[in-house]
Parts: structure tokens; C-alpha cells; sequence
């Protein structure tokens, strides 16, 4: 019975002398609370449904994915000439498909991927991948950053901008991707804006101008999402700081640096992190725009390409993607030393 | 608003000197802040203001390019619910369909699991929260090829269920962090003075917490409506070419006005009757989700 007075949340240390009081329980102040029985079990009840649904819809799903990675596909057996059922343990060949380009060669033995399969475009696509993170990433930043400070400084009309910044992050992606179609459609809006900088002719289904396209539709829609989790941080900043580093004759430029950029730094890698993952593994975009066409084909439209030829192909496609975006994270998170898995509220409070 | 202190200037352009000498000569400070307010608003609202005037005009001046509305019809709207080629008036209402089943089904299931978390204690409480954040960090593409051979088996590819089910696997992990983050920072106070008063549990969680809860269960399903109704990956890929299910974003994407036509100005149209519910409901719920975007975003 006790349980629904006792222990607080993440955030609660305040109440929690109170609440020892309202329990009737011994508490040293200071000191973590034991865990009622009757607690413990009630958050067993109320968590239990959560972690069943999220261990079948994504939990199973990966393990099937992992196991199938390690089987034959069917097909043409190209050593044997005869067609393959598929199934059989098939070792690492899979992954070394993708990742050493070994392709297997009629007669057994392996060749290198030549160009035209799926195979041969894996680190093309992994490079793209990570090129339009890091460019398209670091462009909303510091964009988003640039924004974040505009609205922070604007005193009038912030309700208006904060509308219409919420817009190109409420169109679909897919919406976006058709209306930026039109845009750089031949002879459309984009030839003529960058005719004016003296560029005439871009073919935009071109190679780099197809990439750079990617790049500034993705930016475009997600900066302001961007400059929003930045403000967030930014209005959590007492403006005495300013005050009194500016009486101290701090110029605008050292402002930034010493005050508002080490104090936003925790919302700001959060973003970061979150959006790096979210455009390593972008699919909608360059699925629509360009059908990854050209040089333009992310991880997630490789493996959705494969899906058909190659199930267990592509289930060792798809497990290389995620281990590849998980290392990013890593690497992001070791980097910014970000908090992004909650932590215990003794960690939380010392933070 | 010269005497109060102004954030740094440095990005956005304006001098010190404004501050310390407000009543000589030009006004910088303002100038800036309009000039920033404009240059925000061209940047968010320019694509979507082209949008809007593609859709109302004729097909034949598609290549305008002008930004002033010409050529006024309503043709692009009545030929988006023309069902010769395209299946688009459908697929809104599978959208609201698929939408309202995933809303319902991650924030039934984990409106409970973000109570635990914001108000109880209990053992591998943060080892849980960071395997439900670690769910949601999955690219939708690991789990799409072994559900598609899954649904295959089932019979479940091209069937509501087919669409519904893989996407809980974003909305519940969203459900779960926006709630707690949200219960989370509710006044507790309330429920232990229901307690006090006599109140069981159930009670107190029914007459209390939830209608406090209700503008937070609100905006969550607004949160999660919204990225159900983008999605595109899962749908695409399990929809198996059945237009009775295909949600708004497939339906777009194939969006076509017959061989050799490029429909401009007709797939704006539709992009446009997708868009403006979502548009609508940002304007009218904005501080709420700007609230539940840093709640789930920056709190983590």
C-alpha cells in the first residue's frame, strides 16, 4: 500500500524527506531509498507490456535478421550450377560480400563484386552516407545555432517566428521531397536562383548536383527543428552571466564563446547525436528525389534494394547498418561526452 | 528594451556599440531583430509558400516559376481525388486509419511504463529506459527485411495490420519518453494530498493525475499522430502495392498524371491537402509541441 507515496522520481530529492515522513519508513537523508516490495511489483505490472511489445516488434525481428545473415539465399548456385534452396549456414560469405566485395564466382571461389551489382556500390553508399551526415549535420548546426541566437535576441514577434519554424518540420518528408522535385525540375526555381550566381545549365540528376541537392532539401527541413532544441538550451542561460560579463568588458564575440556555447553544449550534442542518427539512416529523402540514382544511394535504400534479390543478403546488410550507425553514436557520444541514456538521479544531480 | 540584456550578438550581426549608446543613430539592435525575423520566416516559409501557389496553379504554367499566384484553377485539387490514376482520396483516410490504431495502441501500452518510470523505484529501472531508447535508435531498415519475410508467411503484407504493427516500434519508445519526462515534472504534491484524504491508488491516478495529465497525453499523441502519418520507409516496402491501405506518403510518392506527364502542379496539390491538417494543428498546438520536442529531445 505504501508504495504509491514513497519514492519520487528523477527529479524529486526535494520532496523526498516529506514522503519518508508520509511512508513511515526510517530514512536517512541523503541515502537512496530501499525499494518496497509492493513498488517493485506494481512497476513489474506497468513496465511488463511495454518491454514484451518493444522485445517482439524490434527485439525478435533483429535476432531473426542476425541469424538469417549467417544463411545462404537461394538462388544459382554458381559452384555446384544447380539451383540452390537457400538456408544452409553460410558463415560470414554474407557480410564478406558487402564488406571485401567478395562475390562468388561460377565455378566456386569468389571474385571481386563487379560494377553493376548491388554489391559493388556498398562503400559508395557508405561513403555518401556519411558525407551527407557530416555536411548536412554540421550545415544545421550551425545554422540552426545561428537561428536559435536570432530568436532568442528577437523580442518582438518571437510567437510568429516560432509558427512558421515549425512548419518545414510538420511537412512529411515525403511532401518535402516532391515539393523540392518541382523545385529543381529542369528549367524550374533552383536553375534560376543559381543562375544568378552565373551557374547556368546544372543538371540536377547529376552526380555531385544531385548530392548537393540532398543535402540542402534535408538541411532546409531540419534545421529549425534544429533551432528549436537550441533555444530550448539557450533560454535555460541567466541573463545576469551576460550582464555581468559584459560589466566585466567581455566583447559580444567572447560572450559566445565562454558563456552561451559551454552552457548550450549539453542540448546542443543531444541534438546533434539525435540528428546524426536520424540522417544516417535517411531513406525518404533520396528515395523520392532521386530514387538513389546517381551516386545517391544511402545504407537504408541499399538494403531495401536488396530486400528482393537476397533476403539473407540483405539481412546482413541491414545488421552492418546498424552496427555502422551504433559506432557513429558511440564515436558521437565518447566525442561530446553527451548524456543521452537517462542515468540514476545521483548522476542526474551532479551533472 | 535597450536596458535589458541582449544575447550575444555576434552571429547575428549587430555591434556592441548599440547597447552602450542606444540613442545614437541608427537603431541596429531593432533593425536586426526584424531583419533576423525575416530572414527566418523567407528561409521555413518560401518552399512552403511556392508549394501552396504550384497547387492553385494551371498545369500548363508549371514552369512559371513565378512566385506571384497566376493562373488561378482548383483543377489540381479535383484531379488529386480523381481515381483513374491515383488512389489518393483513400489513402488519407487509411492515414487517419493507421494513425489513430498506432497513437492509440503505444500510448495505451506506454502511458503506464513512463508512470513507472517518472514515479516509482525499482530495480533495472534505467537499464530499461535506456533498452526502450536503444529500440527507437534501430534503423527502420533492420527490421524491415526480417519483417517482410515474416509477413510474407503471415499473409500480412498489403493488410492494415502489416502497416500498423512495425511502426508501434517507434511510437511506443516516443510514447515512453515524452511521458515520463512529462510526469516527471508534474506536482506530485496533488496525488499525496488525494492519498492523505483517503484516496486508493487507483483513485488518486484517475482523479488526479490523469485529468493533470491530459494536456501531456495530448500533445504526446499529437507527437506521435505526426510521425506515423510521415512515415514512409515501413510503408512503402510492406504496403505490397494494395492502394486500399497505402497511407498519404506512398500514395504521393507515386503520385502520377499517366506515362511521359510530369503532374507538378497536381502532386502539389495533394502534397498540399496532406500537409495543412499537420500545419493547422502545429499553429494551433505550438507551445505545447515545442514543449514535448525538448521534453523528448533534450531530456533524453
Amino acid at each position: 500500500m505504501s508504495h504509491m507515496q514513497s519514492v519520487p522520481g528523477f527529479d524529486q530529492e526535494t520532496a523526498l524527506g516529506q514522503e519518508a515522513e508520509l511512508a513511515g519508513a526510517p530514512q536517512k537523508p541523503g541515502k537512496r531509498k530501499k525499494i518496497a516490495t509492493g513498488e517493485g511489483r506494481l512497476a513489474f505490472f506497468l513496465v511488463t507490456p511495454t518491454v514484451i511489445l518493444l522485445a517482439v516488434i524490434v527485439g525478435y525481428p533483429i535476432v531473426k535478421a542476425i541469424i538469417a545473415s549467417f544463411q545462404k539465399d537461394r538462388g544459382l548456385n554458381p559452384a555446384t550450377g544447380f539451383f540452390d534452396q537457400g538456408g544452409g549456414f553460410a558463415g560470414f560469405d554474407n557480410y564478406k560480400t558487402w564488406l571485401l566485395q567478395q562475390c562468388p564466382k561460377p565455378g566456386g571461389g569468389t571474385i571481386k563484386c563487379p560494377p553493376g551489382t548491388l554489391a559493388s556500390e556498398f562503400w559508395a553508399s557508405v561513403g555518401f552516407t556519411l558525407g551527407v551526415t557530416i555536411v548536412a549535420v554540421a550545415l544545421e548546426t550551425v545554422i540552426g545555432m545561428i537561428m536559435a541566437l536570432m530568436m532568442h535576441k528577437a523580442f518582438k514577434g518571437r510567437g510568429l517566428v516560432r509558427a512558421a519554424i515549425l512548419i518545414p518540420w510538420a511537412i512529411p518528408t515525403a511532401v518535402s521531397a516532391k515539393l523540392w522535385q518541382v523545385i529543381y525540375a529542369p528549367s524550374g526555381v533552383a536553375d534560376r536562383v543559381v543562375g544568378w550566381f552565373g551557374f547556368n545549365n546544372v543538371q540536377w540528376s547529376e552526380k555531385w548536383p544531385a548530392r548537393i541537392a540532398i543535402v540542402f532539401t534535408d538541411t532546409w527541413k531540419t534545421t529549425p527543428f534544429m533551432a528549436l532544441l537550441i533555444l530550448a538550451g539557450l533560454q535555460g542561460i541567466p541573463d545576469e552571466l551576460y550582464e555581468s560579463a559584459k560589466v566585466d568588458g567581455a566583447s559580444a564575440w567572447q560572450r559566445f564563446w565562454r558563456i552561451t556555447l559551454p552552457l548550450v553544449k549539453p542540448a546542443l550534442a543531444v541534438a546533434l547525436i539525435f540528428r546524426s542518427l536520424d540522417t544516417l539512416r535517411m531513406y525518404d529523402l533520396p528515395a523520392i528525389l532521386t530514387g538513389g540514382a546517381n551516386g545517391t544511394t544511402t545504407l537504408s535504400i541499399l538494403v531495401v534494394k536488396q530486400i528482393q534479390s537476397g533476403p539473407n543478403s540483405a539481412s546482413a546488410l541491414s545488421t552492418i547498418t546498424f552496427i555502422f550507425i551504433f559506432a557513429c553514436a558511440f564515436v558521437l557520444v565518447k566525442l561530446l561526452g553527451a548524456n543521452i541514456f537517462p542515468k540514476p538521479p545521483a548522476k542526474v544531480k551532479a551533472r | 528594451m535597450t536596458s535589458s540584456v541582449q544575447a550575444p550578438t555576434a552571429a547575428a550581426g549587430a555591434g556592441d556599440t548599440t547597447f552602450e549608446h542606444p540613442k545614437r543613430g541608427f537603431p541596429w539592435g531593432t533593425f536586426g531583430s526584424y531583419a533576423s525575423i525575416v530572414i527566418i520566416l523567407v528561409w521555413c516559409l518560401t518552399p512552403f509558400y511556392y508549394m501552396t501557389i504550384m497547387a492553385f496553379r494551371q498545369p500548363d504554367y508549371a514552369l512559371d516559376n513565378s512566385l506571384v499566384p497566376s493562373h488561378l484553377t482548383l483543377s489540381n485539387f479535383k484531379y488529386a481525388f480523381n481515381t483513374t490514376n491515383n488512389h489518393f482520396g483513400r489513402s488519407l483516410i487509411n492515414g487517419v486509419i493507421i494513425g489513430i490504431a498506432v497513437t492509440v495502441i503505444g500510448m495505451a501500452v506506454g502511458v503506464f511504463a513512463a508512470y513507472a518510470m517518472a514515479r516509482l523505484q525499482f530495480r533495472f529501472k534505467y537499464l530499461i529506459l535506456g533498452a526502450v531508447l536503444a529500440a527507437s535508435m534501430f534503423p527502420g531498415v533492420a527490421i524491415l527485411t526480417p519483417l517482410f519475410q515474416l509477413f510474407t508467411d503471415w499473409g500480412w503484407l498489403g493488410t492494415y495490420q502489416g502497416l500498423i504493427v512495425p511502426q508501434i516500434s517507434g511510437a511506443l519508445p516516443l510514447a515512453v519518453f515524452v511521458l515520463t519526462s512529462f510526469f516527471t515534472d508534474m506536482p506530485w504534491e496533488l496525488e499525496q494530498a488525494a492519498r492523505v484524504d483517503g484516496a486508493t491508488p487507483g483513485q488518486a491516478f484517475r482523479l488526479v493525475i490523469l485529468p493533470l495529465a491530459a494536456p501531456a497525453l495530448f500533445t504526446c499523441a499529437i507527437l506521435i499522430f505526426l510521425s506515423v502519418w510521415n512515415e514512409y520507409l515501413l510503408s512503402v516496402n510492406l504496403y505490397n502495392g494494395n492502394d486500399n491501405v497505402a497511407p498519404p506518403t506512398v500514395a504521393l510518392a507515386k503520385f502520377t498524371a499517366g506515362p511521359h506527364v510530369q503532374p507538378y502542379t497536381q502532386t502539389m496539390a495533394a502534397g498540399l491537402i496532406i500537409t495543412i491538417p499537420l500545419v493547422i494543428v502545429v499553429l494551433i498546438c505550438q507551445r505545447r509541441i515545442v514543449s514535448g520536442l525538448t521534453a523528448g529531445g533534450v531530456k533524453g
